[in-house]
């Protein structure tokens, strides 16, 4: 096992960064994918899904989709580094990647061509959410494929269920392989419904009625056409998943919500025995807040702030002013304590269940440029922070 | 004219993860039923936490009384689906065709907008029948707002017979009715929030019938020092200034005023955040601000806290 997370990335050729949404999980994969291209060397390709503007500009993704594009020295070069590696970023465009495996495996490009413009494609494209989850680790097997990268950083679409796209190549081909693609691509090939499948039929029609059924039907008989390659594919994109040069990055901040689904995570993760590499605590208050002594200090001082105030030289201000201001900045350090308790708290919790956690303090400026993605990379792989 | 928040009969609640949108769902709920009305609040998502918010066990599809005149409910679609086939096909052939589950998976996964008209119709429904004076609904956070709410349309558009079509013509009229339904979206007062906010609110103007009704900002700091206190505060913060505090208090002196710095600068950065998020908006839109809590994030006691903050920026 990998003693930090400098091993850990140099070890391996996929990282998939996780975790809920809201808790800097592009940001984090981002900055270190540029710290490990600054650092390591090497090709980094950072993928991610739905970048802040700042940050796709920071990248030079402003504008692009699906092409990887190369994060040009200049920006590292503003910010007073000479990287040893290159960084390329790609953000993933949902409709693109679609198209693409559509093109692929159908059988010709006629076929190709009218399941890319049926209206009943391009809305499942477009919308479908559970297609977003299979197309970012589809698109991340077709880029570790062409071999162009020594490390892939992935930043994972932010589902509520986090875990989705663990699951959605295995869910694309059950879906291939299911009855019930058989039972409606069935009738509308023969034009006869057999006994077993009325009722279900009835059902369907009822709801969805006649004419929308057989636009569903025509889609699906065009799109069993590729039943065969997709199938392989989401397989091979498992594979991909589970092979050991891959490992799993969990993001989490500490409050209450985001840390209960890092658990839930990390459970997930050894039910699947996929490799949970590291975990990396975001936004984690200062430690000078878990002071015991300053804890005592700030109880006195609210205690009795005359008393304090007194001793205080004249020229600080008038003596009532300076009662309030350190009556207040002790009832302050009083209420992020107990905010900082309850951190702490929850990362000794998480820290138990992982080899390598990394622990990145507060940052409180938001990062849009390439120095500020290294500042917050020094942060995530200072080895002052292992816990 | 704008109607008064709580006095409509629909309010969907979204915003980006982590702001605390559950909460502010649970919090209007809970200050709606102290004064008067009966709610219903739901989730829309079967894995979410609404009940403990309230501090009761898990919900199911049927509403359970959490509070005096507060009802709350998980959304399943397929229960949704069930008891919609049954309250409007009487459709006694259910057992022959095997789980619903299969059928409903079927239905969800081959037509797109199926599953959140279920999701949201069952709301519209609970809203148009009058059990209830008003609806909560905990819905999809900010990124599938607009799918979920438009989904009646964009059914209307690809289907053109059959029982949803014939039922998303109601939903449309409901959805567009500002007396009826309102869209409150939950924001904290950091950059992407925000930012998200901002956009969201445009594209709900654009691209739905919804009348956004109020944006409430989660978690705004309280101001540390008030009018010339700052000056005092600097002045203990510089080199003699500290030396003089660590005489009187001893070495803890230094995470004192660290803190407090701290806490300034976090107020400051959201302070900009909040003001960029009001220029951007509708000047007429109401925006409810909740302040931090710094003691909890969960239970009854935050909804409640939450709830009475609520009361206040609402003149309640």
């Amino acid at each position: 096992m990998p003693a930090d997370l400098d091993a850990l990335f140099a070890a391996r050729e996929i990282v998939i960064f996780c975790g809920s949404g809201g808790v800097g999980k592009t940001t984090t994969a981002a900055a270190a994918a540029a710290t490990i291209a600054a650092r390591q060397g090497g090709k980094v390709l950072v993928l991610t899904v739905d970048p802040a503007k700042r940050l796709a500009n920071a990248l030079g993704l402003e504008g692009f989709g699906n092409v990887e594009r190369k994060v040009p020295v200049s920006a590292f070069a503003d910010a007073g580094v000479t990287p040893r590696g290159e960084l390329w970023a790609a953000m993933l465009d949902t409709k693109e990647s679609w198209d693409n495996l559509v093109r692929r495996h159908a059988p010709d490009a006629t076929t190709a061509r009218r399941i890319l413009d049926n209206p009943l494609y391009q809305n499942i494209s477009g919308r479908f959410v559970q297609s977003h989850d299979y197309i970012a680790m589809e698109r991340l097997y077709e880029l570790y494929s062409e071999g162009n990268y020594d490390l892939i950083v992935v930043d994972t679409p932010p589902t509520r269920n986090a875990l989705d796209f663990l699951e959605a190549p295995q869910r694309m081909a059950d879906f291939f392989s299911s009855r019930f693609l058989r039972l409606l691509v069935a009738p509308a090939r023969s034009k006869v419904v057999n006994f077993a499948t009325k009722p279900f039929y009835q059902v369907a029609d009822r709801i969805l009625g006649t004419q929308f059924l057989q636009d569903i039907a025509e889609f699906f008989i065009l799109f069993q056409s590729m039943y065969e390659g997709f199938v392989e594919r989401a397989r091979a994109v498992e594979q991909l998943l589970r092979n050991r040069r891959t490992t799993f990055v969990v993001v989490t901040t500490l409050e209450a919500a985001p840390a209960d689904e890092a658990e839930f995570f990390v459970e997930a993760l050894a039910a699947r025995k996929l490799p949970l590499g590291a975990i990396v605590f975001n936004k984690v208050l200062p430690r000078y807040l878990l002071d015991d002594d300053a804890v005592r200090a700030a109880e006195h001082l609210c205690a009795s702030p005359q008393e304090v105030a007194s001793q205080l030289p004249a020229d600080v201000g008038e003596r009532d002013q300076v009662e309030r201001v350190l009556k207040e900045l002790a009832e302050s350090y009083l209420r992020f304590h107990v905010v900082a308790e309850r951190e702490g708290e929850e990362r000794n919790e998480l820290a138990a269940s992982v080899d390598v956690a990394a622990t990145v303090p507060y940052f409180d400026t938001d990062i849009h440029d390439v120095g500020g993605l290294l500042r917050l990379g020094a942060a995530i792989f200072s080895p002052g922070f292992r816990s | 004219m704008t109607v008064d928040l709580l006095d409509r009969r629909l309010l969907f609640v979204t915003g980006k993860g982590g702001v605390g949108k559950t909460t502010v769902a649970a919090a209007l709920a809970l200050l709606a039923s102290q004064h008067g009305k009966r709610v219903l609040v739901g989730e829309v998502d079967a894995k979410g936490n609404l009940a403990e918010f309230f501090s009761v066990p898990p919900t199911r599809f049927a509403p359970t009384e959490v509070q005096p005149r507060l009802w709350a409910m998980t959304l399943e679609p397929e229960e949704s689906l069930k008891e919609y086939l049954s309250l409007q096909l009487k459709l006694p052939m259910m057992a022959r065709i095997g789980p619903l589950a299969r059928i409903f998976e079927f239905v969800a996964t081959a037509a797109p907008g199926v599953k959140e008209v279920l999701t949201i119709g069952k709301f519209l429904w609970e809203a148009d029948r009058g059990n209830y004076d008003l609806v909560v609904v905990d819905a999809v956070a900010t990124g599938h707002i607009v799918g979920q709410l438009g989904a009646p349309q964009a059914i209307n558009e690809l289907v053109h017979v059959g029982l949803i079509r014939q039922q998303t013509d109601w939903m449309v009229e409901i959805i567009r009715d500002p007396a009826r339904t309102g869209l409150c979206i939950v924001a904290t007062p950091e950059e992407m929030p925000v930012s998200e906010t901002i956009e969201l609110a445009a594209r709900i103007g654009k691209e739905t019938d919804v009348d956004l009704a109020a944006v409430v900002v989660n978690r705004v700091l309280p101001e540390l020092f008030g009018r010339g206190e700052e000056e005092v505060f600097e002045r203990i913060e510089s080199a003699s200034g500290r030396e003089a505090l660590t005489a009187a208090l001893g070495p803890p002196a230094g995470p004192l005023v660290d803190a407090a710095r701290l806490a300034v600068t976090l107020r400051r950065t959201r302070a900009e955040h909040l003001e960029r998020l009001r220029a951007e908006l509708e000047a007429d839109l109401p925006m409810l601000y909740v302040p931090e809590l710094f003691s909890r994030a969960h239970g009854l006691r935050s909804t409640r806290l939450v709830a009475e903050a609520l009361a206040a920026e609402l003149g309640y």
